[in-house]
């Protein structure tokens, strides 16, 4: 059984972005980093991985980038990752990263896909839905846990007001969020010397179009300046009568 | 045609429902078309009626105990069946843990371009461009939908409703064979409490609140208030409050029309969870916090003793 983690390589989330003539992201001085849900989904695949008594072979990372995001890559592997792969596209859309990630999916043989449930960059909530409809098999959106016990997944998912404990077919997609596990698993020097070591193999993309085109950027308008008051009177006085939201 | 699916809640549907079928009328307007709702799960004709008084003017109701239990197959397989045959050229669906699940899955089956949480109508028709927030609310992206069939899915609490009185016609539809993917083992859900999605009003406390202990206060204001209670993520963490409290870049995103934020310094994490609030209200001791920055209106001051001084002042106005 082997588990495959889908990793996208999003700008650090204390990031001030800047665009370039309202076009593309300033990436002058960007720090990048494993999108945060699916460093999460990488520790926990890890860790079911080393509980599982060998019974989950391997955990393999795959991103859709340029070689520039090979560091982000090999810090997965640093942080346990048996092997990884690039698929050597710049990513345009989530349909279209979503049809590279399948043809991995396709020559692979993974019981389980986790995608984190958004990227922090796009926001799209996107990548994990998609794959699974094009491989035509399961998920599970909004995951904040999984066990494996007696050979199957046992699988937590947030509904409104509480949570669900569920089986599913495999293989299927998790998409996961906060809870999967508590915090990331940091690389220690001997994972960072034995990731050097480690295979990242490099294929060329199926190049699908993207169904969306991404044509500009725009900053938030600035607010208001922050109206300062002296007491908790004037504060609700000001809330009732000029915002009137209470 | 625009085809929204209105999701419900024990048969109920509730504001958000109205919003996205209020959104639907509005885009239904420019793109001169109609609006058909779909809706799965036993829900009652009269409540079904309520549709068309924000623009629907059919529902399909597809009622089957299978379906009590969601699998993503499956109801993703149902809405593109019906979006095939109603011709849908646009489908909504809300930016919940549901709509998140089925619309990339709707995506795949249609070819259809998905853009996730947008909060206004599409800036253009031709070409079909949209706006929503990327970096976590840090900046604004123009996406333009190129496939025929485009599928959006809504921010809660960001269109708003608008009324249309519409007649409204029900069809029952029964779906062929359902195959569900998925077996619910167990259901745990707190019965009663406000869903922090809904809540219009959200208080919230952060670190500066020093102890879960001093959570009373902050409990009592929002049901004085009938808002929702929030947290920053180091309160969380520090298991002071429940997981499902935290907003924020990695907890929920929200957009209530006022949210207090008590002890809270505003880190940029944070702000990206709040940031569409309507009015954010800052108490905090430290002047220089950035949560001011982000605030509509401030006091500089200790929570814990100004939260005492708030409800009174709530009480007496609710009192006047």
């Amino acid at each position: 059984m082997n588990i495959l983690v889908c990793l996208s390589h999003v700008p650090d989330t204390t990031t001030k972005v800047k665009f370039v003539d309202g076009k593309e992201l300033n990436k002058t001085g960007v720090q990048w980093i494993i999108n945060p849900w699916d460093e999460l989904a990488l520790t926990r695949a890890l860790e079911l991985k080393e509980g599982s008594g060998r019974k989950i072979k391997k955990v393999t990372v795959v991103n859709v980038g340029p070689k520039t995001t090979e560091p982000t890559i090999r810090k997965a592997l640093a942080i346990g990752a048996d092997n990884a792969i690039r698929i050597n596209k710049e990513p345009l859309d989530a349909f279209s990263v979503a049809n590279e990630i399948l043809e991995v999916i396709n020559k692979g043989d993974y019981q389980l896909i986790f995608t984190g449930i958004e990227s922090s960059d796009y926001n799209s909530n996107s990548v994990g839905g998609i794959l699974a409809d094009l491989v035509g098999i399961n998920s599970v959106s909004a995951v904040s846990g999984v066990d494996f016990e007696n050979d199957s997944f046992k699988i937590k998912r947030e509904i409104d007001g509480g949570y669900e404990l569920v089986n599913v077919v495999l293989p299927a997609v998790l998409t996961v969020q906060k809870g999967i596990a508590i915090n990331p698993r940091i690389p220690a020097m001997r994972g960072i010397m034995m990731a050097k070591r480690k295979p990242l193999q490099v294929v060329e993309p199926c190049n699908v179009e993207p169904l969306l085109e991404y044509v500009g950027y725009e900053m938030p308008k600035a607010k208001a300046a922050c109206k300062y008051v002296e007491t908790a009177n004037e504060l609700i006085d000001l809330l009732h009568n000029e915002a009137k939201v209470i | 045609m625009i085809l929204i699916y209105t999701e419900n809640w024990d048969g109920k549907f509730k504001k958000l429902t109205y919003e996205l079928v209020s959104y639907g009328s509005e885009l239904a307007k420019q793109l001169n078309t109609n609006v058909v709702a779909l809706s799965i799960g036993m829900v009652e004709d009269a409540e079904l009626k309520t549709l068309g008084k924000y623009g629907a003017s059919k529902v399909i109701s597809i009622n089957n105990d299978k379906l009590n239990t969601f699998d993503t197959q499956t109801y993703s397989t149902i809405i593109s069946q019906i979006a095939e045959r109603e011709s849908a050229n646009t489908i909504i669906i809300a930016n919940n843990n549901i709509g998140k699940a089925i619309s990339p899955r709707l995506s795949a089956k249609l070819k259809a371009g998905l853009v996730s949480g947008v909060e206004n109508l599409p800036t253009s028709i031709a070409p079909f461009t949209v706006q929503k927030k990327v970096f976590t609310g840090k900046a604004y992206a123009n996406i333009v939908i190129k496939s025929d069939i485009k599928i959006l899915t809504l921010f809660q609490n960001s269109f708003g409703i608008i009324e249309a009185d519409k007649d409204i016609e029900i069809e029952n539809y029964n779906p062929a064979d359902i195959n569900l993917g998925t077996t619910v083992l167990e259901t745990h859900k707190a019965g009663g409490k406000l869903l922090l999605g809904d809540a219009e009003i959200v208080v919230s406390g952060g670190r500066g609140m020093k102890t879960a202990e001093n959570w009373k206060p902050i409990e009592e204001l929002a049901e004085l208030l009938g808002a929702g209670t929030a947290c920053s993520r180091p309160v969380s963490d520090e298991g002071w409050r429940p997981h499902d409290e935290h907003v924020g870049q990695t907890g929920k995103i929200i957009a209530p029309n006022l949210y207090f934020a008590f002890g809270i310094s505003g880190a940029i994490q944070h702000l990206g969870g709040v940031s569409s609030s309507k009015c954010i209200v800052a108490v905090n001791t430290d002047k220089d916090a950035p949560i001011f920055e982000a605030a509509n209106y401030g006091l500089i001051g200790d929570a814990r003793t100004i939260l005492p001084e708030m409800i009174a002042a709530i009480t007496k106005l609710k009192n006047s």
